[in-house]
């Protein structure tokens, strides 16, 4: 009964393909095509100019308290590009470049944060689930989804998110562990932002990396650069044919930063020094890709111009179609079962009658909105 | 005398319970250098040092299982749930092991902790943050759950609570950190828990409230006796365990008449409890069936709806009057 090493196999990769001065690795250069490329940069220029929208609607009390992306665009988008319309996205809810990307009609993300139910509410063929609050909840689920999508018998993966915070809860390993266990098509992307509202990423976890955190369930992890969106597409890339081949969950480790709030309610000068986010503004996303594909000649000053004039109008647009969109009141009594119980039918009067005698006659009575305004 | 909201109130109880027992220990997200993210804990961290004012990773239930640690080594922890929405990721260590601890091992180890959460609707916030799930914890056998209604009976409940050797759910009125302010004195003071207060005296009909409700409530009695003659007593409970039957009895054997106000759901609801009380010890004395005015069975809707959702003053005006023309 000796005492003996055992050998690990525990090393992860590091994978950045397009650098901050938008010099890309020729060995590691993904095949894009020049549409794919315009359809990207297009994708993060709308993420960028729709966060700017909310923050500005924020201020002014259109919708209500706001959490920002700004910076983290390439880390959510780089996924959906990657997996096809038959696959899942399951994100948590910093995630807006890629669930505009994957078909949320952008009037109903802001209609989530003015606090309405359909904003919660895919489209109908849409095999995308709403954004997720508590974190890391959305790994256990997304871990269901890539289960069923196994016991299915296609090749169709899912990808969930989490952010560095959400590594701690127990949510994160038992969903990652099972996926493990079962060798489920799971992709986890880990957006490391570097913050959980307050709490820095090396208070948040002894580990080195988060990626390494796969070595422990007995899978790959890969931690990226998630600013690059080069390295976001080839990573998940690897690990959905990975997994359609059964190869199993994969851990991706993105590597980016929060630039802004935390939400709009968070006030980041009472926990962390303007300093900090100096070094991380050359590193942004969108200026280094920019950078790629002018000098690919893939776009120009011009072709970029227009672009930016037909993102503003899509937002015009959506926040349009989100401010003219009234809830009815009466619909929560016909979503809580698929029947009311007889408790919820003499509630539904009550209220009902109350809505009545109340005068405002918002949504009173009122036949259910069509929702089309919102698609 | 200082005038304080039920922030500022209970951030003062917090700084007394770390000055007076240094195994105080509070341990939450955010409570540190972000001073929590309602800035319930402001100052503290500077004050304290951080082995006091521990800024904790985003896991619910290692807050609270490790505080049970804590317990079991002779410290006292705080624990915050930055919302009670998130609050739920700890159930399974409070119902497994900080609940039952002192049964288990017949009092051999204890878990006198105190676990804060805010709770309610009504302040816009986004989905899960909105909820009034009081009657969970409300059903745990061995722990206490108080609700502070008022920055006065905030502090002094929070010091009870900190005090109290069994663990305490401390369920705080979100949407009543600061909507008023209140003379709080400056001696310590402790509140007893368990007794509700008369917060106004009145003859016709007794009506039952807690925490964020008391306000609507207390601006419909003003309402029924200016514009309507009718003179109500209200009774707030600011614990729902213990539940102060003795004062809920006596005032229900006045008025003969009740109606009971909360924002959680309606079904198997505090209200639901009260009523069986008053039942159960006073029925020969009513002269009318009691109202409930309660949340819905329904999840919150978004904020964009929620109010209609919820108790208000007109809800409660028409419930009384139903009580007072039986
Ligand atoms: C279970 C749970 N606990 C607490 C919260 C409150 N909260 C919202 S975001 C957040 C920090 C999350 O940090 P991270 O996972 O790094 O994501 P980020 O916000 O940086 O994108 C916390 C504590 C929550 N939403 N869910
Ligand atoms: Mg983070």
């Amino acid at each position: 009964m000796p005492r003996k090493k055992i050998t690990l196999e525990n090393t992860i990769d590091s994978l950045s393909i397009l650098d901050e001065k938008g010099k890309v690795d020729k060995k590691l250069e993904p095949k894009l095509s020049k549409d794919d490329l315009l359809k990207l940069f297009r994708a993060m220029t709308l993420a960028r100019r729709y966060d700017e929208r909310m923050l500005k609607l924020q201020r002014q009390g259109r919708i209500g308290t706001y959490g920002p992306a700004l910076g983290q665009e390439a880390a959510s988008l780089g996924p959906a590009f990657a997996i096809d319309e038959s696959d899942w996205y399951v994100p948590s809810f910093r995630e807006p470049a890629g669930m505009l990307y994957r078909g949320w009609p952008m009037a109903r993300l802001m209609l989530w944060w003015g606090g309405n139910e359909i904003g919660a509410t895919p489209l109908p063929k849409m095999n995308d689930m709403p954004i997720s609050v508590p974190v890391a909840s959305q790994i256990q689920y997304g871990a269901g989804i890539a289960w069923g999508l196994k016991l299915d018998g296609g090749d169709r993966v899912a990808v969930a998110f989490v952010g560095d915070g959400g590594t701690s809860e127990g949510d994160f390993h038992e969903g990652l562990n099972c996926a493990a266990a079962f060798g489920l098509p799971l992709v986890v992307v880990i957006q490391n932002n570097h913050w959980a509202i307050s709490l820095p990423r090396h208070k948040q976890s002894a580990s080195k990396t988060l990626a390494q955190k796969a070595i422990a369930y007995g899978i790959d992890g890969i931690q990226t650069d998630g600013n690059d969106i080069l390295a976001m597409v080839e990573a998940t890339r690897e690990a959905v044919a990975k997994a359609r081949k059964g190869g199993g969950p994969t851990l991706i480790e993105a590597v980016t930063y929060r630039m802004g709030v935390h939400t709009t309610a968070d006030d980041p000068t009472k926990y962390r020094k303007d300093e900090e986010v100096e070094p991380w503004k050359p590193k942004d996303p969108l200026v280094r890709f920019w950078k790629y594909i002018s000098d690919k000649g893939v776009l120009d000053e011009a072709g970029r111009e227009q672009m930016e004039k037909e993102v503003t109008a899509q937002i015009s647009e959506a926040v349009e179609a989100s401010e003219s969109y009234e809830p009815n009141l009466m619909e929560p009594f016909d979503h809580c079962f698929a029947e009311r119980t007889p408790a919820l039918e003499q509630q539904r009067a009550q209220f009902e009658a109350y809505l009545n005698g109340n005068g405002n006659g918002k949504a009173s009575g009122s036949a259910p909105v069509s929702h089309s305004a919102v698609h | 005398m200082a005038m304080l909201n039920m922030a500022k109130a209970l951030n003062l109880a917090l700084r007394e319970a770390l000055a007076e027992n240094d195994k105080a220990i509070i341990l939450g997200q955010d409570v540190g250098y972000d001073e929590g993210v309602f800035r319930i804990t402001e100052g503290l961290l500077k004050q304290f040092g951080e082995e006091r004012v521990v800024d904790f990773p985003v896991a619910e239930s290692a807050i609270i299982g490790l505080a049970i640690g804590l317990c079991v080594t002779g410290y006292t922890p705080i624990c915050e749930m930055q919302f009670s929405g998130f609050g739920y990721h700890g159930f399974h260590q409070i119902e497994s092991h900080a609940t039952r601890l002192r049964n288990r091992t017949r009092g051999r180890f204890t878990c006198p902790m105190v676990i804060r959460m805010p709770y309610g609707g009504g302040i816009r916030a986004i989905e899960h943050h909105s909820e009034s799930r009081e009657t969970i914890w409300a059903h745990l056998p061995g722990m206490k759950v108080v609700i502070p209604s008022g920055p006065r009976n905030a502090r002094a409940l929070l010091r009870a609570s900190i005090q109290d050797p069994d663990p305490v759910m401390f369920y705080e009125p979100k949407a009543s950190y600061r909507a008023f302010r209140e003379e709080v004195p400056d001696e310590p003071e402790t509140m007893e828990i368990g007794k509700a207060q008369v917060v106004r005296e009145g003859n016709d009909v007794t009506i039952i409230s807690y925490g964020a409700s008391m306000r609507p409530v207390l601006e419909a009695a003003e309402e029924l006796e200016e514009d309507h003659g009718i003179d109500a007593e209200l009774i707030d409970l600011l614990s729902l365990v213990p539940l102060d039957r003795d004062t809920i009895n006596a005032s229900v054997r006045k008025t003969g008449r009740c109606v009971v106000v909360h924002e959680a759901p309606k079904h198997i609801g505090p209200a639901a409890e009260v009523v069986a009380g008053i039942v159960e010890d006073s029925l020969l004395y009513l002269e009318a069936p009691i109202e409930r005015v309660t949340g819905y069975d329904l999840v919150l809707p978004f904020f964009n709806s929620e109010l209609p959702f919820m108790p208000d003053v007109r809800k409660v005006i028409s419930a009384t009057q139903k009580v007072l023309s039986f």
